[in-house]
């Protein structure tokens, strides 16, 4: 069989963001893979030399759109920690809701785009549509729809009175019973499994050695989550790591689908043992020496690398995102699938490229 | 056997999820992080804002005593409305409409010694 190269992205109606593949076949059977990545560098990392520490946690949030709740709180983490800031309890609980609200809509963002990479449009449409409701109760409670831009360094800046409590647990339980209906068109639906199972194969050891994080490595039977690391307040809440064994695609779907609940459920306990009190640490002096930390972010565990020598602007600052460790064991996957399936295989790690290319 | 079915009825029997925007608008929530405005007699020109912008969309020039606002720079972060010591900076829970044109909002400050 003579074998061909064909080019998969940075245009493709699949891919939200570009990433450039270039897929050698024979007979339409996957070869060989070789990624290229560079199309949406902004230099964000840089621009810690031109805006002050205080200035960084918004640049952070513009790493992506999606999980930004996230990094400006990783950030905050890690200066905080350099510069012996405690947290007061109450915005130890206040971010852990917040951030869990951007895991949820997030989740229902791939969730819908997921079921419209292997063409199932109306089941895209009804995530979407639940996801609005989380979408309005970001821009409800913090403000902004998408960049909440509720962190600052020592802790935030919004804070949730009791009714807005309130408005958020009904519009959750509203949120649950939609979710609960698309069960069955989702993870019982022939095609779906048709689409899906046995497509992307990577056992644990694999996924393992090959750096995986977050629902990709889950979904292949590892119980690894940031989260059990205990940050914020995550380690007073009931927690367990979502599992699946058989590292296809329909188990890191099942993984996401069964993390929409999770949440949904961490933030309803977070709101029943949230504390009365400050919302934010009185912040003096400036950070000194390095720091790191760690977090989930829906896509997976994101590393923040600080170094800073007393002055106003920070000497470097390193992210390392979640799709930049998955990106390997997406190139692992392929080999051996068709080519029809690679879009949906692309699209089970949740790529996010502007997040890598920061 | 037609597992859509349940959330295809009750699709049928439930209001519409969108709006046709540009005529019909949803009412804003009370804490949006919309538009800057800045009341001209009570800002003293102090610059905190300018210099706490994360997107350096402010600039305050005590010479000519006016306060500039880039809208097409702004992040809407809320920042410079927090830092502000005077309360003359407020964000209105409404979102700008589309333009055609870039402008730089411009609002003339009347400092409280000179109208004295």
């Amino acid at each position: 069989m003579p074998v061909s190269t064909i080019p998969f992205g940075p245009q493709h109606p699949v891919l939200p963001e570009p990433i450039h593949l270039k897929l050698t076949v024979e007979d339409e059977v996957i070869k060989e893979v070789v990624p290229a990545l560079g199309y949406v560098h902004r230099g964000l990392e840089k621009l810690a030399g031109t805006r002050d520490f205080h200035q960084m946690v918004q640049i952070v949030e513009r790493v992506c759109g999606i999980c930004s709740m996230m990094h400006a709180m990783c950030y905050c983490e890690c200066v905080e920690a350099m510069m012996g800031i405690e947290t007061p309890p109450r915005a130890r609980y206040l971010r852990l809701i917040w951030s869990e609200l951007n895991r949820l809509h997030s989740h229902l963002l791939w969730l819908g785009l997921f079921a419209d990479s292997f063409g199932f449009e109306s089941l895209f449409m009804q995530f979407w549509k639940i996801r609005e409701k989380v979408m309005d109760l970001q821009e409800a409670t913090a403000g902004n729809r998408v960049i909440v831009s509720v962190n600052v360094i020592g802790g935030l800046r919004r804070d949730l009175s009791p009714e807005q409590q309130q408005t958020i647990l009904n519009i959750l339980d509203r949120v649950e019973d939609e979710m609960r209906l698309l069960e069955k068109p989702l993870l019982g639906d022939y095609t779906v499994m048709k689409r899906t199972k046995g497509k992307g194969i990577v056992s644990a050891a694999r996924a393992l050695e090959l750096g995986c994080v977050g629902p990709t490595l889950r979904g292949s039977g590892v119980a690894q989550d940031m989260r059990q690391l205990g940050y914020e307040a995550y380690g007073d809440l009931a927690f367990e790591p979502r599992v699946e064994k058989d590292g296809d695609c329909y188990s890191r779907l099942k993984v996401r689908y069964r993390e929409v609940f999770q949440s949904i459920d961490l933030i309803r306990q977070a709101m029943e043992k949230i504390p009365a009190g400050e919302i934010a640490a009185v912040v003096k002096g400036r950070p000194e020496g390095e720091g790191l930390a760690r977090v989930e972010q829906p896509r997976g565990e994101v590393f923040y690398y600080v170094k800073a020598d007393g002055k106003k602007y920070l000497e470097r600052i390193r992210i390392r995102t979640p799709t930049f460790a998955n990106v390997p064991v997406l190139l692992a996957m392929l080999p051996g699938m068709c080519l029809s399936d690679v879009p949906v295989i692309v699209l089970s790690i949740d790529p996010c490229i502007s997040c890598t290319e920061r | 056997m037609f597992p859509m079915m349940p959330a295809i009825l009750r699709n049928f029997f439930s209001k519409r999820a969108t709006r046709r925007y540009p005529p019909m608008t949803r009412e804003p929530f009370a804490e949006v992080r919309g538009e800057l405005k800045n009341e001209g007699s009570v800002c003293t020109l102090c610059g905190v804002c300018a210099v706490k912008c994360p997107s350096q969309c402010i600039v305050v020039d005590k010479k000519n005593a006016t306060w500039q606002w880039d809208p097409f720079a702004c992040v809407y972060c809320g920042v410079c409305v927090d830092s502000c010591k005077t309360g003359s900076l407020r964000q209105e829970p409404l979102y700008r409409k589309a333009a055609t044109g870039r402008e730089i909002v411009s609002v003339k400050i009347v400092l409280k010694e000179q109208t004295k």
